[in-house]
């Protein structure tokens, strides 16, 4: 152990109670800035992962079709320099005339991990107690699996009735509720003059309450029979490895396929933000409490200066540099911060573990019925990066000023 | 005879036998109308192996001087060699080194880290030269406290002593590094008659042994009689 970090452990003891005050200070903003940081960021990524695992980490759908260029009159040396300049524009025409072609583009990325033609379409969905609009989405059920969580959404049924049903359908849970259908029933599906029976095969929630409360989905072909679409697809629902690359892939995808694809990124932008500016307000709220500690750091070691003065100039008598001195006092500050970031690391870790126990009703944007937390190293040294920073810049202002004192002065008794 | 500054020519060594030496220190203290100028012009040099006492009254710059010996304190004019090396007066860094290398202290108030035990704070000064090993430094230490008469109580802290054991362990310590100068600042000042005089004795005699230039400031004149050279002051000079 060093001289100097010798004397600051014994400098320690000197304000024993404004010392536990700093810690706890520390501990508390180390703690709750991992809580916080551990709620928001969980929420947010079962979001993400909800809605990923719902519509896919990219959508391919309308075919673009560039417009409108500018254009030169002439070219040459004896051009005339007139210019015919219109704003440049896009055309979007809707759907996917090839899935098949597109969807074997589209594997040819690297980070495809897999995909789904789906065809969708308006109809009207009649019980036996009431009649509901409704989104009927086609689909090659093995395909969509690749590129969904469907199979973990079902709630009620099984997927292998769905399988080996030709007229078995999957509804959403909100729309099974309101026409008070159960696994096993049978309604009716309109879409222009066509009128169809199905029967419920199982009933899926994926948590997000637009989708549950409309989305039916039916074997691709009989769609296509409904919908009187026998050809092409809406879009092609696409998987990736690294869904972080996803926005990336898609602008790559859309420059090279001609087709529109956007993103997860791109699709829930808003909410995406709202996660992002509540972590960040919930952080800079929490934050107070580091700034408290930093404050505390600063005035109990402003008050130890003040109880040491003597000691500082008799170590400085003895051949201590004003270098040691500051570090005498840093070292307090950081044993202190230390064992404060240490055990708010372990309030942190115990409350984050006690709030994932918690019961909580979430339906709309995701379905949770307990808070979700996410665990993540990065909380915790974010929160010790923070600590260090706040206080370790607060006690610089005491150590230096130790440091300067001048042993004469304060031997002397002449000390300011 | 006497030297230019007053000094007694008797007391004024050769530089080539000086391990401390000053020429014209001048020093003022306090600032604007309050300010008094200490020091006026002050010479001074000593000798290994005696011990200089400087007397005088309260306020004639005693205090003063011995914190500029000491490189506490910087002068305004003047200059300080120690060991014939010239002081400079603006690096911190290097008066500093040789305060931990040349000098030793005791002051009146003991100045004991109190969350340290005896043979901590004795080996603080030794522990910042690192000239020993940790073993060597609690022997020393150990023999140190042991020829101020407290090696029995190595372990007590600052503040289980006495204070005239205090006192003891500050000589110790202000002997940790065999310096070459000890500079005491009415080390006796804050003790009983009986302990004045065992401390006085401890000190010169440690020193004497050791070859060492003593310089006491002290009011006491029975003590200033018993040292080889006896300094009046007054007014920020020496004085015959």
């Amino acid at each position: 152990m060093s001289t100097n970090l010798r004397i600051a452990l014994r400098f320690l003891t000197a304000r024993r109670r404004a010392m536990v005050m700093s810690l706890a200070c520390i501990t508390l903003g180390v703690g709750l800035f991992v809580v916080t940081q551990a709620t928001t960021t969980g929420f947010e990524r079962f979001f993400i992962k909800t809605i990923v695992g719902t519509n896919g980490a990219i959508r391919i759908e309308d075919r673009i079709q560039e417009t409108l260029r500018t254009m030169e009159a002439e070219r040459g040396n004896d051009a005339s320099g007139f210019v015919v300049e219109v704003k440049e524009g896009r055309k979007y025409i809707q759907g996917i005339q090839d899935p098949a072609l597109l969807i074997e583009a589209v594997r040819r990325f690297a980070n495809v991990a897999g995909t789904s033609e789906v065809l969708y379409g308006a109809a009207e969905i009649r019980s036996s107690f009431k009649n509901e609009a409704a989104r009927v989405y086609g689909i090659q059920l093995e395909d969509h699996l690749q590129v969904s969580d469907l199979a973990r959404q079902i709630v009620r049924g099984h997927l292998a009735d769905f399988r080996q049903t030709p007229a078995g359908t999957l509804v959403g849970i909100k729309l099974a509720e309101r026409l008070q259908l159960e696994v096993g029933d049978s309604f009716q599906l309109q879409a222009g003059g066509e009128v169809r029976r199905y029967r419920v095969s199982a009933i899926f929630e994926t948590g997000i309450g637009e989708i549950d409360k409309d989305r039916v989905f039916l074997h691709l072909g009989e769609a296509r029979s409904l919908l009187r679409r026998p050809t092409g697809a809406s879009f092609i629902q696409v998987n990736v490895l690294d869904r972080d690359r996803a926005t990336q892939d898609a602008a790559h995808m859309e420059a090279v396929l001609g087709h529109s694809a956007s993103s997860w990124q791109e699709r829930e932008r808003t909410w995406l933000d709202v996660f992002r500016a509540l972590r960040l307000s919930t952080s800079i709220t929490v934050s107070v409490f580091t700034l408290i500690a930093g404050i505390a750091m600063y005035n109990t070691l402003a008050l130890v200066v003040m109880e040491k003065t003597k000691d500082i100039a008799i170590l400085r008598s003895m051949g201590y540099t004003r270098r040691d001195v500051t570090r005498i006092f840093l070292w307090q500050a950081a044993m202190v911060l230390a064992v404060g970031a240490l055990l708010g690391c372990g309030l942190g870790a115990a409350v984050t573990y006690g709030v994932s126990l918690m019961k909580i009703r979430i339906r709309g944007i995701f379905t949770a019925d307990h808070f979700i937390v996410a665990w993540s190293a990065w909380h915790y040294l974010s929160a010790v990066v923070i600590s260090v920073v706040m206080v370790m810049a607060a006690s610089l202002i005491p150590a230096r000023r130790a440091a300067r004192l001048e042993p004469g002065d304060v031997i002397r008794g002449t000390a300011q | 005879m006497k030297t230019p500054s007053g000094m007694p020519s008797s007391l004024a060594p050769s530089a080539d036998h000086a391990v401390l030496r000053c020429e014209g220190l001048h020093r003022s203290l306090g600032q604007g109308e309050g300010q008094v100028h200490v020091l006026r012009g002050v010479s001074f040099a000593a000798r290994r192996g005696e011990v200089y006492a400087m007397v005088g009254p309260s306020g004639c710059g005693k205090s003063t001087l011995l914190y500029l010996l000491g490189l506490l304190d910087v002068p305004d004019h003047g200059e300080i060699w120690i060991d014939g090396q010239l002081m400079p007066r603006d690096d911190d860094a290097a008066r500093t080194a040789a305060r931990g290398r040349h000098l030793g202290f005791v002051f009146q108030f003991h100045f004991l880290l109190l969350e340290f035990s005896a043979l901590e704070n004795v080996m603080l000064p030794m522990r910042k030269l690192g000239r020993w090993s940790l073993p060597e430094m609690q022997e020393r230490a150990h023999a140190l406290l042991t020829s101020v008469g407290l090696g029995g109580k190595t372990h007590r802290l600052g503040n289980q002593l006495s204070g005239g054991e205090q006192q003891r362990v500050a000589i110790a310590r202000a002997l940790a590094n065999q310096p070459s100068i000890l500079l005491a600042d009415e080390p006796t000042g804050n003790l009983d008659v009986r302990n004045s005089a065992m401390v006085f004795d401890l000190l010169t005699g440690l020193a004497r042994q050791n070859g060492q230039a003593i310089v006491v400031v002290t009011h006491n004149p029975e003590l200033a009689a018993r040292c080889d050279h006896t300094l009046p002051m007054r007014d920020g000079q020496f004085v015959t």
